[in-house]
């Protein structure tokens, strides 16, 4: 029988590594991120857990380990947030490169300065383009369901490739929440034994991490990339198998009460539960409104997205990261460049909110939409509108 | 797999890449000709050398050989003309010469 128990998210994803059965952590805790490797030792120490937990000095460090743990087969998992995640940058690159199904969770978490603990996107935007399968949590269960899902579609023989699981610090690390966690059998039969066709073995030597000169550098990366987008089929696939053992069938790109809806909300992460609500009650007054869950950030899924707003005529993107001196928020960004070539595309309103920790409330998505529709009849000169700020805010302009 | 190696040039595309940029042959090193980036070569004058080895042991590259007779000889498939055996001989018996001389 599966059990349902208060679990906080950052709980919840180390039951996850402990029922995926993990073979090796590497971690350095940070805040939000440190129950998840405190538990972790926790259950390597008690017993509860039969893996190597690697103390390390540092991210760089942390990630690393996990590079040489993977390149002999093991199944690895690490974690963590913010700050961490930016001084483990260079080996971000090296462990999808290598292509090494390293399983990460992010605490989302603010990029200093000034120095902030809280929940952010930016931690996760700034690591947008290193060729990790991404996806974002809306609650607990879901940092335990993603978690698990992320070693079975990394470690696909088609995919290999390392996978990161968002979910915000705080909002959800440090909040308990009722999670379902299922049988072990279960989780077997979704997750078969790691089988890396590359294992590093005295037996039969082989060379990871040659150089690349320029006679083949870019072979290399176009290799990469085809590979990484050819992924996609196997992360919907691996969406479906979860679905049909666990119950709860997800998907890259979430609509909600986007029937007959000119207007859609996009928003990731927790957030996307509190503009339900405001959905909810806006839809309650008779507003043709609805959301968009965007789960997969990378590989980004623009057949799934520009399907699941071919209707609308305004899409609201909600960022909770600045991309200073851009085109406003990264997500916003992202979206209007899947819908440029479009023959017929909605019009995009990019806000930036939620910043450092700060809340978004029910009342503050309805603001958001309620601005958005004022913006699109009367227009703006604005790149991006901003939510929450003391003080008016002008002067974002090209 | 060492045939899809040997591929240069214009035959090796993006889709003869390996998962990872891995090689999964050792020792397949001994395929690819990496003198080619020389721009000096060493000689080994015979009637200096006393047999004492130690090109052969500071050579960064394994590009010194060791003859049947004793001597050494340099295999120029590989040897990148660094120079290190001209300046460890003991018994200045090699020389480096521009490439271009014969």
């Amino acid at each position: 029988m599966s059990k349902r128990i208060g679990l906080e998210a950052s709980h919840a994803a180390a039951e996850a590594a402990r029922m995926a059965d993990v073979d090796v952590i590497a971690a350095y805790p940070i805040t939000p991120q440190t129950h998840i490797p405190e538990r972790l030792a926790e259950m390597v120490a008690n017993g509860e857990l039969n893996a190597a937990y690697i103390p390390v000095e540092s991210e760089h460090s942390a990630l690393s380990a996990c590079l040489g743990a993977a390149a002999v087969g093991a199944r690895t998992f690490t974690a963590t947030a913010g700050q961490g995640l930016e001084l483990m940058h260079e080996v971000v690159y090296v462990a999808s490169s290598m292509r090494y199904p390293i399983v990460m969770t992010i605490c989302n978490r603010a990029l200093s300065a000034p120095l902030s603990v809280w929940g952010d996107h930016s931690d996760a935007m700034a690591v947008r383009d290193t060729g990790w399968i991404q996806v974002f949590c809306q609650n607990n269960q879901e940092a335990f369901d993603m978690t698990l899902w992320a070693f079975r579609v990394g470690e696909d023989s088609r995919v290999l490739f390392p996978v990161m699981v968002h979910f915000d610090g705080f909002h959800l690390s440090h909040v308990t929440e009722p999670v379902i966690l299922p049988e072990q059998k279960e989780v077997d039969k979704f997750l078969p034994r790691f089988q890396y066709p590359f294992a590093l073995n005295p037996d039969k030597p082989m060379t990871h991490g040659a150089f690349g000169p320029p006679d083949i550098y870019s072979e290399a990366k176009i290799a990469q990339e085809v590979a990484f987008r050819k992924s996609k089929d196997v992360i919907i696939q691996g969406f479906k198998e979860f679905g049909d053992i666990f119950g709860r069938y997800y998907h890259p790109v979430e609509p909600y009460k986007t029937e007959g809806a000119k207007l859609l909300l996009l928003t990731m992460g927790s957030f996307s539960e509190t503009a339900k609500i405001a959905i909810d009650t806006m839809r309650n007054k008779g507003e043709s409104v609805g959301l968009i869950n965007l789960r997969l950030w990378r590989p980004f899924p623009f057949r799934e997205l520009r399907q699941a707003v071919k209707d609308a005529e305004t899409i609201i993107v909600f960022d909770r990261c600045i991309s200073f001196g851009g085109p406003g928020g990264p997500v916003s960004s992202e979206i209007r460049s899947a819908l440029y070539n479009e023959k017929e595309r909605p019009r995009v309103v990019s806000f930036v909110g939620g910043l450092g920790g700060r809340d978004m409330s029910v009342k503050d998505f309805e603001y958001v939409v309620d601005r958005g529709r004022e913006i699109l009849e009367k227009g703006s000169e604005e790149l991006f509108e901003t939510v929450g700020i003391r003080g008016e805010v002008t002067g974002i302009r090209g | 797999m060492a045939e899809k190696r040997l591929k240069t040039g214009s035959d090796f595309t993006w889709r003869d890449m390996e998962v990872g940029n891995i090689v999964t042959e050792a020792g397949s090193a001994a395929l690819r000709r990496t003198g080619d980036w020389r721009s000096q070569r060493p000689i080994i004058d015979k009637e200096r050398c006393n047999k004492c080895g130690l090109c052969w042991l500071y050579c960064p590259d394994a590009a010194i050989k060791l003859l049947e007779d004793g001597y050494y000889e340099t295999d120029l498939f590989y040897c990148k003309g660094c120079g290190i055996c001209a300046k460890v001989c003991a018994r200045e018996a090699i020389t480096m010469i521009e490439e271009e001389e014969k």
